[in-house]
């Protein structure tokens, strides 16, 4: 899965230099520049990328310890009162 | 009149935010600086993301769009887009566990107990510290300068960085991080909402987009300057510069006042939504901003690249009600008035890594930790309002700084990425990397400076700095490059070569720190528990 999410990341990183519509000006749906529609599809890219680096590639470990630690706190907090 | 109206009750709500925020908090240091650590999801987001907005995102950004076309979209922000949640991703929720479990407040207190290194620390705190200052001095002078703009005169440039330094110092004063963050995420609904509001309006009153843009394709070329379809697509920008700046976003995570932010989150489950979210929230501010601006060049031709910045101000005014131009005045306020969270990263700063890290706090206390912290708020407020008035004149110097600062804090992101990620990364490594970054910082200014005489007029080809070496350094119309690339990217990349190579052939820090940043897998949670009791 560290594999397949990392080579997610790069391939869109490498999406963002789309060089082929470099000269296009077609405009989509007749108002929107194709260069400037490509961009913000890119945007929802970048959001389905981070929510999968969310949901595969969460740092379960620190949400763990950070639960841990809390807890502790509240127990120490108990004692004292 | 009704613009500028608008806009000091916005100042007075702003203001309020501020004071409401003083009576929930307490008067403890982390409560000052960090709101303790406790901000929930939805203004941990909008406060991140309000953070980070300029008035470059606003105003700028459709300014360059209406010089240089669409692809201004893709060279700022759909980078941004994916670099920054990325760097918050990887880097800010590792600074902020660390914050949580050891105390730390700034990035240079993790840096000094990570690698042990004291004067390291206050290297890095001085450069990033000067980095930061130029920032908070155009804030001030933007404050003035609009207020002025929007009062149509009434209010003089002075008087409207005073009221606007006033304000911002009165409710960070009050309010610490809890007040910053509050008003920054009231600042975003603003922008979110009422951006949105506007554009369709523009709209309405244009007759659609359609024809304008089916005019800019098919307008014939003038007899001076390109042909206006250009603005259609990428003709305008190098495919160097395009790539170059995707190294730019790298800096986000190394602003302090971002890195301090994302230790105010109350849970790290807080940063799911934001890293998710920030995308779709870059999208929708800067894509209007953008495609107004494009607009505007057929609405408004000829205009000087200095004019051009206004453009957004042009259409609201020549398209919209004073009652919705007040509030995008309004909201255009909240955007230079983004200086209040770097006033208090600049404070957190002084106070965490100069007056506690040399016995301050341990001397006089922990309420005097906050005093302290409200204290060089009213200072840096005050003298960035001064020097603002003393070179009212020559706010070009420092737009150049924070260009310059851009870069600078995109080379310092590989010193953070080894702190928390490199076992082997060593302080000298970091020192190396810090004067590389600054040693360019340098060199970028001189050779720019230098070559004033000789830089071509905008779409005229780059010239040589040096002839004799070829491409190496050329001048742009308003930059240097190194091959064609901008001084960002081998910043980004020479620093990291140093942080690797100098760190291989230098002594780690002890057995002790490197068990306590990295614990064998598994004992993370006994640790945590450890430390908690």
């Amino acid at each position: 899965m560290k594999w397949l999410l990392t080579t997610v990341v790069i391939v869109v990183l490498l999406l963002h230099q789309d060089f082929w519509l470099w000269t296009n000006k077609t405009l989509v749906f007749g108002f929107l520049p194709i260069g400037l529609a490509y961009h913000a599809l890119y945007s929802l890219v970048a959001a389905f990328t981070m929510w999968l680096l969310v949901r595969f590639a969460w740092p379960k470990e620190i949400e763990a310890a950070d639960e841990a630690l809390n807890a502790q706190g509240r127990s120490t907090a108990g004692e004292r009162s | 009149m009704i613009p500028a109206v608008i806009v000091f009750i916005y100042l007075a709500v702003v203001l309020y935010i501020g004071i409401f925020a003083f009576r929930k908090g307490t008067n403890s240091g982390e409560d000052f600086f960090l709101a303790s650590r406790s901000l929930g999801p939805a203004v941990f987001l909008l406060s991140l993301f309000g953070t980070n907005m300029t008035a470059f995102a606003i105003l700028g950004s459709s300014g360059l769009a209406y010089r240089v076309g669409i692809g201004v979209f893709g060279l700022m922000a759909s980078s941004s887009a994916i670099i920054i949640p990325l760097s918050i991703f990887f880097i800010g929720t590792r600074l902020w566990w660390l914050g949580k479990r050891f105390g730390h407040m700034t990035q240079v207190q993790y840096l000094r107990d990570r690698w042990e290194c004291g004067g390291i620390g206050t290297f890095i705190f001085a450069i990033t510290a000067a980095m930061l200052v130029p920032y908070i001095i155009i804030g001030v002078m933007g404050g003035g300068q609009t207020l002025a703009a929007i009062s149509k005169g009434l209010v003089s440039y002075e008087v409207g960085g005073l009221i606007v330094a006033v304000v911002v110092m009165s409710y960070v004063f009050f309010g610490g991080m809890r007040g910053t963050a509050w008003v920054n995420a009231f600042q975003t609904i603003l922008f979110l909402s009422f951006g949105a509001v506007a554009f369709f309006l523009i709209a309405q009153q244009l007759g659609g987009f359609d024809r304008i843009m089916q005019d800019l394709l098919h307008a014939p070329k003038p007899p001076k300057g390109p042909p206006p379809a250009q603005l259609l697509s990428r003709e305008r920008i190098p495919p160097a510069e395009f790539l170059s700046y995707m190294f730019i976003p790298l800096s986000s995570i190394m602003f302090p006042h971002i890195a301090i932010m994302c230790m105010t989150a109350e849970k790290i489950g807080h940063f799911k939504k934001t890293v998710i979210l920030y995308p779709l929230c870059i999208a929708a501010i800067w894509l209007p901003s953008i495609f107004l601006g494009v607009i505007a060049a057929s609405q408004f031709p000829g205009l000087t690249p200095g004019e051009s910045d206004s453009v957004i101000i042009r259409l609201l005014t020549a398209f919209t009600g004073p009652v919705v131009s007040g509030i995008l005045g309004a909201g255009i306020m909240a955007c230079v008035m983004a200086s209040d969270s770097q006033i208090l990263a600049l404070s957190t700063m002084f106070t965490e890594d100069v007056f506690t890290y040399y016995g301050g706090t341990k001397r006089f206390g922990d309420k005097a930790q906050a005093w302290a912290g409200r204290t060089f708020v009213v200072i840096i407020a005050l003298t960035a309002y001064v020097i603002a008035l003393m070179l009212k004149n020559n706010a070009s110097i420092f737009e150049l700084a924070i260009r310059f600062a851009f870069s600078g804090f995109s080379a310092l992101a590989p010193v953070m990425l080894a702190a928390l990620f490199w076992k082997r990364s060593t302080k000298w490594g970091a020192l190396a990397a810090s004067v590389w970054t600054t040693g360019c910082v340098f060199a970028t200014w001189y050779l720019l400076n230098m070559s004033t005489g000789i830089a071509p007029k905008p779409g005229q080809p780059p010239v040589p700095i040096f002839p004799g070496l070829g491409d190496m350094f050329l001048r742009t119309f308003n930059n240097v490059t190194v091959y064609g690339y901008l001084p960002v990217m081998p910043m980004v990349i020479g620093s990291a070569f140093w942080m690797v190579l100098v760190s291989l052939v230098t002594p780690t820090p002890s057995q002790k720190t490197l068990d306590r940043y990295f614990p064998p897998k598994g004992e993370q949670l006994s640790e945590a528990s450890a430390s908690a009791s």
